[in-house]
């Protein structure tokens, strides 16, 4: 045995559940396989989003003349790990006209659904917790359930700058969640499937989906860029948060830990708009023209992650470079622009099927 | 209860929220009284004092070198060119004419310290439009006239260079040389400010048609410095009543039409040009005098009344000295640029969405402690 497979084995999931299975009854072996999963994926993900925060500072200051953090471990490698601690001994400040019910939950709304979206994530073909039929579209749905949870914060908070920023953020995402809705749509025109394995293993023969595709692809992958890039949240379209306007937004009046979810939730949540966009457009997993497909102790894992970072980091160029959108103008360009694009290009995509033009 | 009825009970009210004295877009502690309908600007009531020190007041208790240093903390980005204001009064007072030497290397400086104004601004500019990037981009350009100071007079900010009847001392050896390097450096820097920001399309769209002043608006309410100047009405003090050496250089004064938040961010990009078109023109040529003319260790200024503007980066500072022939002056008043630009704020921000209000503030460049004093 090739010793990288020694401490990288390829079935996670299937070497888990066998042990476990092996020393338990049934029933409590698959209660057992499904929190031991779970606790796998969250902690893997808090450390993610963690690291993508670090990423995220770094990019900011390449692009800012600066240096970044670098105080805490090699090349900074520490400091969110000390911020994450910081936030998780903070005492959690609270203003006395809340709506403590309500203010209390709207954090967990947000981590949660940005962490049970990544429950179908294909990092390779063995490691995906939960390969259901629907994939796309359980992200979709999933995906937007985050956005109750600011809607939440900003109506219980009992602070007139956080309401703004939570029926920006209202408007926002019901706006691009269309968007995202169809441009994912002309994809799966394509392929024909929503299992997310089934589209990537589409794409093992003909290449990726975005050259399959050529043309309605391409427009298919800006529109999907922008729209999820405004779904995240993100600057040009950080209307929710922007800080120049509204102080915080709709985390306002959010300390400690419960401002931390909402902090990690954002960066999780750009994770997952970037994995979708391999997935559907650069061939998930699959390393390009097949260079690895004949090494069979090769994670393809890694391929995954180097073309997620990819996307990662042009949205973190969005963000450094651009000034922000105004209310009005970030719903023009949806309702105006992409979404009439977004359906010509979903029939433009469907006569190029009917002519058999794919490549 | 039929669709008209049920229209007809749910009504929706103005609200008001502050915006400030602690908010980002305040740049100090302005506290702006915001009532809005919805996300629509229908009043703006800017409520002062948060900072207000009598500086006036202090003024008549002090003498007349010690005037030059409270002038520092009013317009703390245009310290230089506040020093200036005092000393000019306190010499025309006096009937002193300072040294060539003395003028050059006034205008010299005043005009570095609007670039750095300008790069300050610009930076913040960016930032309240959500572009975080400028702030480092200007702060880098602005790092190195902040380190000509230093070397020049030991202050980074508030210069203290300025005494009535010439400069505490003379410039340092360095001095001609940094700035001749800072100049060949900033002017490469200028069009990459305008590609990272001015050419942006979504900076077009936030700043094109917001915020629009008219010219007529702008004399009626005393508006000067840039903002005059991007709806059309020339006042340029250095052009109309030149002082030190802006007799001597040939510049532009940039105009610009339209009125509104773009044109005014254009009047102070081209602004920087002009900066260093003049400082080009002088440095090579600063001629040898007396760094100070003779003044006698207690100031009297005779009995009477005098006045002196000058162009700070913001607009018009007029300093009024009203004497009775004593060691102190009896009244100052201080016109500050900042205070008259803020009372159009009201005016053209009627019925905007609250990012318009942001951007047209950014494009005003308020210093709050001149507005304050």
């Amino acid at each position: 045995m090739n010793f990288l497979q020694m401490i990288i084995p390829l079935n996670i999931t299937k070497t888990i559940s066998d042990w476990i299975y092996s020393i338990m009854p049934e029933t409590a072996a698959s209660y057992t396989i499904m929190v031991v999963i779970a606790v796998a994926y969250l902690a893997l993900f808090a450390v993610a989003g963690l690291y993508l925060v670090l990423l995220e500072r770094k990019v900011a200051a390449w692009f800012q003349l600066r240096i970044g953090p670098n105080r805490v471990g090699p090349w900074g490698l520490l400091q969110t790990m000390a911020d994450a601690l910081k936030l998780v001994s903070k005492e959690l400040t609270s203003t006395t006209k809340i709506d403590k019910f309500l203010y209390n939950l709207a954090p967990y709304f947000v981590i949660v659904a940005a962490l049970m979206a990544m429950a179908v994530f294909p990092f390779s073909k063995q490691f995906q917790a939960f390969d259901i039929n629907i994939g796309v579209f359980f992200l979709i749905a999933i995906s937007s359930i985050g956005v109750i949870g600011i809607l939440l914060a900003g109506w219980s908070s009992n602070n007139k700058f956080a309401l703004i920023g939570a029926m920006r953020s209202g408007l926002q995402t019901i706006s691009y969640e269309l968007s995202v809705g169809l441009s994912i749509l002309t994809m799966v025109l394509l392929t024909g499937t929503l299992q997310l394995s089934e589209i990537i293993e589409a794409q093992r023969t003909g290449g990726w989906l975005i050259l399959q595709g050529h043309i309605p692809s391409v427009i298919a992958f800006m529109i999907f860029m922008i729209a999820g890039t405004a779904e995240t949240n993100r600057a040009p379209f950080d209307l929710v948060e922007a800080e120049s306007e509204l102080g915080a937004g709709f985390h306002t009046e959010y300390s400690g830990m419960k401002f931390a979810y909402f902090f990690l939730a954002e960066f999780i949540n750009m994770f997952i708009i970037s994995s979708i966009a391999v997935v559907l457009f650069f061939g998930g997993w699959l390393s390009p023209f097949g260079i690895t497909e004949n090494i069979a102790w090769f994670p393809e894992v890694i391929w995954f992650l180097i073309k997620v970072l990819g996307l990662i980091f042009l949205m973190m160029w969005f963000r450094w470079t651009f000034p922000r959108l105004r209310v009005d103008q970030l719903l023009t360009l949806e309702w105006k622009y992409l979404l009439p694009l977004n359906l010509m290009n979903l029939m433009l995509m469907a006569i190029v099927i009917w002519l058999n033009w794919t490549i | 209860m039929t669709d008209q009825q049920a229209q007809n009970k749910i009504k929706t009210e103005e609200y008001f929220i502050n915006m400030g004295p602690q908010h980002p877009a305040a740049h100090g502690v302005l506290r702006l009284i915001l009532t809005i309908d919805g996300e629509i600007i229908k009043n703006v009531e800017p409520d002062l004092g948060y900072i207000h020190r009598s500086i006036e007041k202090m003024c008549e208790r002090d003498s007349y070198q010690q005037i030059v240093h409270l002038t520092d903390r009013m317009d703390y980005l245009s310290s230089h060119i506040n020093n200036e204001a005092v000393c000019l009064t306190v010499e025309k007072g006096l009937e002193i004419e300072v040294s060539d030497r003395v003028k050059v290397i006034r205008t010299i400086i005043d005009e570095l310290t609007r670039i750095a104004s300008h790069c300050l601004w610009w930076g913040v500019m960016g930032m309240d439009l959500g572009a975080l990037t400028t702030y480092f981009y200007a702060f880098r350009d602005r790092e190195m006239i902040n380190d000509i100071f230093e070397e020049t007079c030991g202050a980074r900010l508030t210069m203290n260079y300025n005494v009535p009847g010439g400069l505490m001392f003379d410039i340092h050896p360095n001095f001609v040389k940094r700035t001749k390097d800072f100049i060949a450096h900033f002017k490469t820097k200028i069009p990459e400010y305008n590609l990272l920001l001015t050419d942006n399309v979504i900076f077009h769209k936030r700043t094109k048609g917001v915020g629009i002043l008219t010219r007529e608006d702008a004399i009626s309410f005393g508006v000067s410095g840039p903002v005059a100047r991007g709806s059309g009405f020339s006042s340029d003090v250095r052009k109309h009543h030149p002082y030190s050496a802006y007799d001597r250089v040939d510049f532009k004064e940039i105009l610009f039409t339209e009125g509104d938040t773009f044109a005014r961010y254009q009047v102070r990009m081209m602004e920087l040009w002009e900066s260093v078109s003049i400082i080009e023109q002088l440095i090579d040529n600063i001629p040898e005098g007396e760094t100070k003319a003779a003044t006698k260790a207690v100031i009297k200024l005779p009995k009477g009344e005098f006045y002196q503007r000058v162009e700070t980066a913001r607009g018009e500072l007029g300093v009024y000295i009203n004497s009775t022939g004593n060691k102190n002056p009896y009244r100052v008043k201080f016109r500050s640029p900042g205070f008259s630009n803020l009372s159009i704020l009201n005016h053209i921000s009627k019925d905007v969405l609250i990012a318009d209000l942001v951007a047209t503030m950014a494009s005003f460049d308020f210093v709050i402690p001149d507005i304050d004093r």
